[in-house]
This record gives structure tokens, sequence and C-alpha cells, in this order.
């Protein structure tokens, strides 16, 4: 914004000594990479052992040797870009200072990313390329870890030149911050996304064209009307819209209603368990309730096998389809809307209903033209979250969607299958991508203009309006049974677990655990020789690692949009919260198709899996963190400055600490949804980095339904465990704050 | 140090939105306690963050001790503020708060803790500095946010509606405290507050703001006694306007009344401002406007009356608090000197 476009460096000001010192360290680091860290990711070896030859062969050396010996000379414009900025450090005035950085770290980020995506593993990328320059003799592989640190500075660098010419009040931390996340985001995100969808526009050889486009995009398949003219099956646009719509009117209904009944219905007893519904979906991984509902109702379902016993209708598979996909996620999904509209009730004033009260209305009259007209807002919002929710879900609709398509589970398949289709994968993600991308505009529209302010300022002390008779009898009749037909559910999904078929045999049995999880005293001392045992402690680590990366990277980001202005806010804001809108399938699918060439070459690798994590996961740090920063007085941020402590300073000493219950959250959350997830790294997992949930998935396919519900109960046990210590710990907090509110 | 703003002009947000600074010019002297007085939404604390480098101009000058300072983030600026919330950084002690600014200076911890004892001793905090801000009172607490801010020995010191925040008693010696440590210590102080009776109290100079514009800047008595504005009349305590004709000579003609030694204005039509303690209340005739008691309310020190004239109702405060003044009673009122100001031509 304003602030951001002004030239502030235009006296002739001397940079202040730290931010120099921090400058050259970051050159002296990127140097250090080009010496120390092996520039490639090494192929089939590992780190430590590429380590041991930064000197030596040409798949481990550094970078500097790279570029002096094996014939890489491309390499050299890092360090030029280095050595220029490392000259700038060293100049005085702020605008030479500024125009030397940047030009050194623009011509070392131009040079190195250049050609990297201009050169891959076997010379020129691109045939054009190489008519005009000739056969080049070595190629290259992806980028590594000492290009990652070297690139890293660079941005850093680019970020302090731009501060130095002017931008971000010059303030160093903060142009470097918003430039390495602006990165990050483009990286990881925007450049998967954009290049896998431009998949769709490649034919078989690999040439644009606008047929091969149209030919994905409008076939009968994707777009075709065939059930309404009374043929086999509609188009799978159709279906997911369709299915998408019934799910999100259902789980608003539903959500209102034990919304209500918790915040209106004068039970106080129902409030904690509703609190654990709530945690619910957080906690489980998606297809828990599929698999609950299997068990009820699919061939070898309880409600089947009475059927059968009672009026001798043989089982069949009719709940697999439409019906069974609507179920499972009215059951996954209705806790979002219970706990986005419980907020929304909690926050109607009670003084506006007192208010209608005073004015003669009935209280019929005034819950339909005050407590709902206020309701609105939050209504339209549960709607979309529900209708996100349901396109982007993968896991009920492969555990029981049976022949009907959607198109999370048809990228999939055009992915794994038999098929490998990789344009038709690119264009069905496109229409995803569109569907989702357009609830979410809607969404944020919704949430942005027409703001009802229901929470005042002043003290509230009114009381709360009990429900009408009527709609009491509504709410009831629709909440009481629906909460205890999920206890229902997620009981059966439990005990699937502990019994030896489901279906035919069902004596109590321990042995799904023991396949999964036993434990033997072998010659070497503790054997685990559990199948699960590898997919789970992979998960843990993954997520482990995942979660701090991400939960970091979250608050940074939430504390760049809540306390800084700059030019082009608006946008990098846009970009933070845009992966809220991309579905998991179509990051998963974007990730494989664009990480699998250098110069970003990671698939197969662990490390993929760890990325994935960290930016499907990013929503929930921003989250947090925007959440906790307007809980914060600001004022505090500038007092800080104000006592001429730095960005970085006041960062690590003011906000941080206050900022403990957030990052805590931020990294539990994120390291939950990690071990919970499965559409997006369904594509990523390989033989020696399965995944819990992929593992899971897997056995369901096999039918072997036991081990997976085994499964499922230890998850949830361990994520039960995680999110009682969020609970608490923030729990905590809240404690303090009254402490001190009763102090003053 | 002196500060000084040429041109300055503020707006949040795009080329579209409203300025709330609107080209505005004053000095604040070197040594000197200004403060800038409006109503909320004015721009006054806009302004004071401004002069703090926590918002930038978007266009004009400002200058500190004549060096062009607008470029420069607050921590460049040899200035330090004082937040209204206090902004105490709750998870510290008192004393790591005093102590805060010189160790991210890189101020050798005990030597910090030292100057922030002494400074602690200075504003009368010496027995706190192991507790946490939240243990403190409200007088407290503005007091370490006080020491906090003199800590690293600022030329130029910012308040931010200070006194808002504790309650009437304590205002008033927490005011005279501010008041005799800038004078002390020879502070320029830049004091933003709502409050007319405490900028007339504090004050060297008083800025008056009204919808981002400087609607008046003076000292104290010229402010109150000469207010250029019936916005500044009203602002600067109370005071009813009226229309009224000058002779050219001195005088002023108000109603049946004669109003001598006004600051001479060219004869005419004047508008004039009266501040209610001004009237003097008698028997009636004799010259004097005739006034019948239409309310009356006791306040203690004095009683304050609405009385209905043949020039409007007027407002009148008297220290006759002995009279009953019972509604409806005929009186008669005439003006004293002093009271009276011209603010502008009929």
């Amino acid at each position: 914004m304003h602030q951001g476009s002004l030239p502030s460096a235009r006296g002739s000001v001397l940079p202040r000594g730290g931010a120099r010192r921090v400058l050259a360290a970051w050159v002296w680091l990127g140097l250090a990479a080009y010496v120390l860290l092996p520039w490639y990711l090494p192929q089939d070896q590992g780190l430590w052992r590429a380590w041991m030859g930064i000197f030596a062969g040409a798949d481990t050396a550094s970078g500097l040797v790279q570029a002096a010996v094996h014939g890489r000379p491309w390499l050299w414009s890092g360090v030029l870009g280095l050595a220029l900025a490392g000259i700038g450090c060293l100049m005085t005035g702020a605008r030479r200072q500024g125009t030397w950085l940047f030009a050194g770290a623009a011509l070392g980020l131009a040079g190195l990313l250049g050609s990297g995506f201009l050169i891959g593993s076997r010379g020129w990328a691109f045939e054009t390329l190489e008519r005009s320059f000739g056969e080049l003799s070595v190629g290259q592989l992806g980028f590594g870890p000492g290009a990652a640190v070297a690139l890293l500075a660079l941005l850093v660098l680019l970020g302090g030149g731009i501060a130095r010419l002017g931008a971000f009040r010059g303030d160093v931390f903060v142009s470097a911050a918003v430039v390495s996340c602006a990165a990050l985001l483009a990286l990881f995100v925007a450049l998967p996304v954009l290049r896998s969808l431009a998949g769709a526009v490649l034919d078989d050889d690999g040439a644009v064209s606008a047929v091969a486009l149209a030919q994905r995009l409008f076939s009968e398949r994707v777009w075709g009307l065939g059930c309404l003219a009374g043929g086999v099956r509609c188009g799978v646009a159709w279906n997911t819209l369709f299915l998408a719509v019934l799910t999100a009117t259902g789980t608003t209904v539903l959500g209102a209603a034990i919304a209500l009944l918790a915040e209106r219905g004068g039970r106080a007893r129902l409030a904690r368990p509703l609190n654990v519904l709530a945690l619910l979906p957080i906690i489980t991984p998606p297809f828990v309730v599929g698999l609950g509902l299997v068990l009820l109702f699919g061939r070898a379902g309880l409600v089947n096998q009475f059927l059968e016993w009672a009026f001798g209708i043989p089982p069949t598979r009719w709940f697999y389809g439409l019906f069974g996909i609507w179920l499972a996620q009215m059951f996954a999904f209705t806790p979002i809307a219970f706990m986005i509209l419980r907020g929304v009730v909690q926050g109607i004033s009670p003084s506006l209903e007192e208010a209608a009260q005073t004015l003669r209305a009935s209280r019929w009259q005034t819950f339909r033209s005050v407590t709902l007209p206020l309701m609105k807002p939050g209504l339209a919002n549960a709607f979309l979250v529900g209708f996100v929710e349901s396109i982007a879900d993968f896991g009920n609709p492969i555990v029981v969607g049976g022949s009907y398509a959607v198109l999370s589970t048809d990228i999939f398949f055009a992915i794994v299958g038999a098929q490998y289709d990789q344009g038709r994968a690119a264009a069905l993600a496109l229409v995803l991508t569109v569907f989702a991308l357009g609830a979410f505009l809607v969404q944020q529209r919704v949430l942005g203009g027409g703001h009802y302010t229901t929470v005042t300022g002043k003290g509230d002390t009114g009381v709360p309006l009990p429900l009408p008779e009527g709609a009491r009898r509504v709410v009831h009749m629709l909440a009481l049974p629906w909460l205890l037909f999920t206890l229902v559910v997620y009981l059966f999904a439990f005990s699937g677990g502990f019994v030896q078929t489901w279906g035919r045999d069902y004596t109590p049995t321990l042995d799904h655990f023991r396949t999964a999880f036993d434990l033997q005293w072998g010659v070497g001392g503790l054997v685990w020789a559990g199948t699960a045992w590898n997919s789970l402690f992979t998960t843990l680590k993954l997520a482990a690692i995942a979660a701090p990366l991400c939960a970091g990277t979250g608050l940074l980001i939430s504390w760049l949009l809540a306390r800084t202005r700059f030019a082009g806010q608006r946008a990098f804001e846009f970009a933070a919260l845009l992966s809220f809108a991309i579905p998991g399938t179509v990051l998963g699918v974007s990730y494989i198709l664009a990480f699998n060439v250098p110069p970003f070459e990671l698939t197969g690798t662990a490390l993929i899996i760890v990325l994935c994590f960290v930016f499907r996961s990013l929503p929930v740090g921003v989250r947090a963190g925007t959440a906790s920063f307007q809980q914060i007085d600001r004022n505090l941020d500038e007092a800080s400055v104000m006592l001429r402590a730095g960005t970085a300073t006041t960062l690590r000493r003011v906000v941080l600490p206050l900022l403990k219950p957030a990052l805590v959250a931020a990294l539990v959350y994120s390291f939950v949804r990690s071990m919970t997830t499965v559409s997006a790294v369904i594509f990523l997992v390989t033989a020696e980095n399965e995944l819990a949930t992929t593992y899971i998935i897997g056995r369901v396919g096999n039918g072997d339904y036991g081990v997976a519900l085994a499964y499922c109960t230890v998850l949830i046990g361990l994520m039960s465990l995680a999110t009682a210590l969020i609970q608490w710990l923030v729990g905590e907090r809240r404690l303090g704050r009254r402490a001190q509110e009763g102090a003053r | 140090m002196s500060i000084e703003f040429r041109q300055v002009t503020k707006r949040y947000g795009g080329h579209s939105a409203p300025l709330v600074v609107k080209g505005i010019d004053f000095r604040i002297p070197t040594g000197t306690l200004t403060t800038i007085l409006g109503p909320s939404g004015c721009g006054k604390t806009t302004t004071l963050r401004m002069i703090a480098g926590l918002d930038a101009p978007t266009s004009g000058t400002i200058l500190i001790d004549g060096q062009d300072v607008t470029g420069l983030g607050p921590a460049e600026r040899n200035v330090s503020m004082v937040f209204q919330s206090y902004a105490l950084f709750p998870h510290m002690t008192v004393l790591d708060n005093v102590s805060y600014g010189l160790v991210v200076q890189g101020v050798r911890r005990s030597d910090a803790a030292a100057q922030a004892r002494a400074t602690m001793a200075r504003v009368g905090l010496d027995a706190f500095g192991d507790r946490l801000p939240a243990e403190l009172s409200g007088g407290q607490q503005q007091r370490v946010a006080v020491a906090r801010s003199l800590v690293l020995q600022p030329s130029v010191l910012l308040f931010d509606e200070p006194l808002s925040n504790l309650d009437a008693r304590l205002r008033r010696s927490m005011r005279e405290e501010i008041r005799s440590l800038q004078q002390q210590l020879g502070l320029t102080v830049a004091y933003v507050t709502h409050d007319q009776s405490e900028a007339l109290a504090v004050s060297d100079q008083i800025i008056v703001m009204d919808a981002g514009t400087i609607a008046q800047a003076g000292s104290p008595r010229e402010l109150y006694e000469h207010p250029r504005s019936e916005f500044v009349a009203g602002f600067m305590g109370e005071a009813l306007l009226f229309d009224a004709t000058a002779d050219g000579s001195g005088n002023l003609h108000l109603g049946p009344l004669q109003v001598r030694g006004v600051e001479p204005v060219a004869a005419g039509g004047v508008r004039v401002a009266v501040r209610p303690q001004a009237w003097r209340l008698g028997s009636p005739g004799d010259g004097r406007l005739a006034a019948t008691v239409a309310t009356r309310a006791y306040v203690g020190a004095h009683v304050e009356l609405t009385l209905s004239t043949a020039i409007g109702e007027i407002f009148v405060v008297t220290p006759d608090v002995r009279s009953e003044w019972t509604p409806g009673t005929i009186v008669g009122l005439d003006l004293g000197e002093g009271g009276v100001a011209i603010v502008r031509p009929a």
C-alpha cells in the first residue's frame, strides 16, 4: 500500500550495522553452500554418503567443483551473483547498496533458475536450444542441498536489496521474509498446479493442442447428461457437483440444527459430547466413517444380513454409489458445519433478541425475524465449506463410491490405473480446481461483504433466547437421532478391528492388531514384526518433520499479513489463501507431474511427501496465527520497534513468546492433519515411503477390513492424545489471561 | 530537538481513500511540551504516529532537529513513545520491560539493569522490578511505560492519550509528574489528548486539530481567550455564540449590553463567543439584560443556570451557591471584562 511505495531511502542514510552484518552473513552462507554441500540431489545414496563426496564425482560434487571441474560453467552465475551482493554489503549509502544487492541477487537467481530449467538431465531441455547452440555434453540432475541453500541465500539478498532500494519502508527482515515466502508459495503451490494444469493442453506428443484440451474437457465422460435421458450414467463433473450440493445442503441443515440444539436447546449436558463430536473430523482419517458404514450397510453388513435372515432378500451392493458417498460425507463434514454455525449462534448478541421481545415480538417471530437472518452469512459460509470439502474428498468416494465416479477418484484412476493418461488427469484436475476456486471466491465474497456485526464491543449480559417450541421439536427430531447414529457408526468402525471376519465370524480377537502391530523378541532384541510398523514410523517421522516447518512458515505469513503493510500485499494474501482452495487430489497430482524432472526432481523421495504435508497444512498455520494476532495488541510490536529493537528481534523477544499457544496449536494441528491426510499423498508414496493412510486404503482395497480398522483405531487413539495435548495447552492460556485481568 | 511538519498529508489505503491528515504545517520548539488536541477521528493520533515513524506520510516532509526524517523508521529516529494502552510486554517483569531498549541495543545485562533501576527510581518504581505488568495498578503501569521510554534518553518523547485509562484523581497527579519530568530533563514532548483541561494544564503550546486540519495553534491562554473559530471556542471549554456589533473603538454591542476592552476590530457585525462564567448576575434593569431562570443545577462548587432572554437561551455558571435561583426568578445579566472573544466577522 502507501507506505510500501514510499521512497523511504531518499536521504542518504547510512544502513544500520545490524542489517548489514546479517546480509553479509547470508552472502557467506551462500558461498559456503557452494563449497561444502553436494550441489545436486544424490540419486541413490544417502545424504551423508553424498556429503563425503563433495570434492569428488560429478553426481555428488559441490557447486564450486561442478563448475570448475565437471564442465558446468553456468553454475558460476550464482557465485558471481553472491560476489556482487557481497560488494554491495561493503558499500555505503542505502541506494547504492540496494542496487548492488539487487543486481547481484537477481543475476544469481536468473542464472541458476534459468540454467536449471533449460538444461535437463541429458543436455538442453528444449530441442530448439539444441538446434541453435549445438549438443551439450553434460546435463544436470535436480537441485540438491547446496543449490537449495544457495538459492535461499540469493532470495534473502534479493529481499535485502529491494528493502535498501526503498520498498518495505527499508525493513530488510520484512522484505526478505516476503520475498522468500512468496518464492516458496510460487514454487510449491502455484508452479506445480499451473504446470500440471498446463498438461491438459498438451496432446500425446507433447505439443500444445487446443483440440486435445477440448476433447478432454468436453468429453461425454466429463459432462455427459446421459442419466437424465434414462442412460447409464452422467458425466463425472455433474456427479461431483450433484454430490457436493447434496452434501453441502445436508451438512448445513444438520449443522445448524445441532448448533441450535447446543446453544439454544437448553440442554447443558450435551455440551461435552458435542465438543467431542466437533473434534472427530480432525482426529480421524477421512475414510473411517466410510468403513463404519460399510460394516453396517455393505454386502456383508448387518443390515443386509438382517434382510436376508428375515425376508430372504439376497445381499447386494446397493449401498455403494451416490447414497453411500453422500451418507459418509454427511457424517464426515457435519461436524465442520456445526463448528462454523455454533460460532455464529454464539456470536448473535442476546440483547438483539431481547430488544425484539421488548417490542412485543413473540418467541417464534423473534427467531424468524432476528435470529435466523443474523445466521444467514454463517449458513452461506457453512454451505460453501461443505461444498468444497465434498468435491475435494477422496477417501469416502474411494471406499464406498462403487461405480459412482467423481472427479477426485477419476483423477486418481487416470494416474495410477491401467490407463495412465496424464492429459486426462490434468484436464479433470483443471475442472476440479475451477469448481473449488469458484466456491472459494464466492465464499470470500460472502464473508467479505454484507457483514452483520453481531458481537458488539459493549458488554452483553442478556440471556439467549430459548428456541420456540416448534423449532425446538424440529431441531430435536433432526439432531438427536443423527448424534445417536454417529455414535453407532463410530462404534462399528471401532469394533470392526476386534472381530475375526465381519459378516461371517464375529469371534472377538486381537489377531488384526497382532498382524499390524506385533512385537517379538528376536535374536537381536526387539523385532517390530507387525506389517504396519513401517508405515506408522514413516508417517510419524515425516509428519514430525513437516509440522515445525508448516507452523513456522504459516505463522510468519500470518504475521506479515497482520502486522506489515507493503505494495502487493493483497496479491500476497490471495496467494497464501489460495492453497485453502486447492483440493488435495489436485495438489498430489501436481506434485507428481511437476517435480519429476530437474531442476526440482523430487518424485519418489520422502522430501516430496514432507513438502506436500507442509503446503497442504499451511493454511492451518496461517489461520492459527491470524486468529491470535487479532488478540495481541499491535502496540506491543510498535513499542518494541520504538525502543530500537529490529524487526527480527521484536519477533523473537516479543511476538513469539506471546504467540506460544498459537504456535503449539499450529504445530499439533499440522502434525495431526499430516497424519490423517490421504488424498494428496496417495500419489506420492513409494514402497519404502508408505504412509499409514495409504496402507489402510491398500488393505481396504484387498477387502482386509479387520486390519484396516484396527489400524484406524490406533491412529484415532494417537490423534486423540495429540489433540488432548493442544486442548490442555490452549486452555491453560485462557486461565492465565483471566488471572491477569483479575489482578488489574 | 525541534519537530517540524511541512505540508504533511496522510491517507490509509489506495488513492481513492480519504485523507486523514490534510496538509498540516506546525513546529514544536526544542524543550517544550506541545499538546495536539481534538475530537476523536481528527487525525491527532495519526499525526503523532507520523512523528514516531510508525506511519509514513503520504506526502510532505517531517523534520526532527532540522534533519529530514520522513523516510526513516522509528528505530532510526531518537524518539520514544508512551502508548495509550501502555503496551507493556506482559511476559516480562517490570525490570525487563524497562531495560528492554538497552538490552536489544547490546548493552551488557548488568549495565542495562543498573540504568533501568536508576530510571525506575526517577519515576518512583524502585520496589516493583520483579513484578509482572499485570500485577501493577493502572498508575504504576503508566509509570513503567514512561520509565521504559525514558531509559534510552530520547530527545523527543511522545504521549498518546497517556492518562485516558486512569481515574480522575490520579490523572491530575500524573499529568503534573509528566510536566515536571519534561521540564527537568528538557525534553521535547508531543502529547495527544482529547481533554481540553488536560491540554490547558500541561502545555507550552496547543495545536487544535479538526477533521485533518489545524484549526488553531498557540499558547493555552491564546487559545482559550482568543479562539479564532467557533470550533476552537467550543472545543476549548464551553462557550455560547452571539451576533454583535463592533463600533471600531474596542466596544461591542450585544443586544442591550455594551462590552468594553475586547480586541479592536473594524466597525460592523461580528460573531462573539461568551464563556458561561463571564456573565455577571444582578438585579434586573439598569442597562442589564433581563433574564428568567429556566433550569438550575447545583454541582457543589458552583451553580449552573439556564436563562431565557431576548437574545436566546443563555447558559451561565455562577459561583454564588447561596442564592436559591428558583426557576421563574427574574434577574439581570451583564458582561465583565474577559471571557468574550470575537471569533470571526459575522
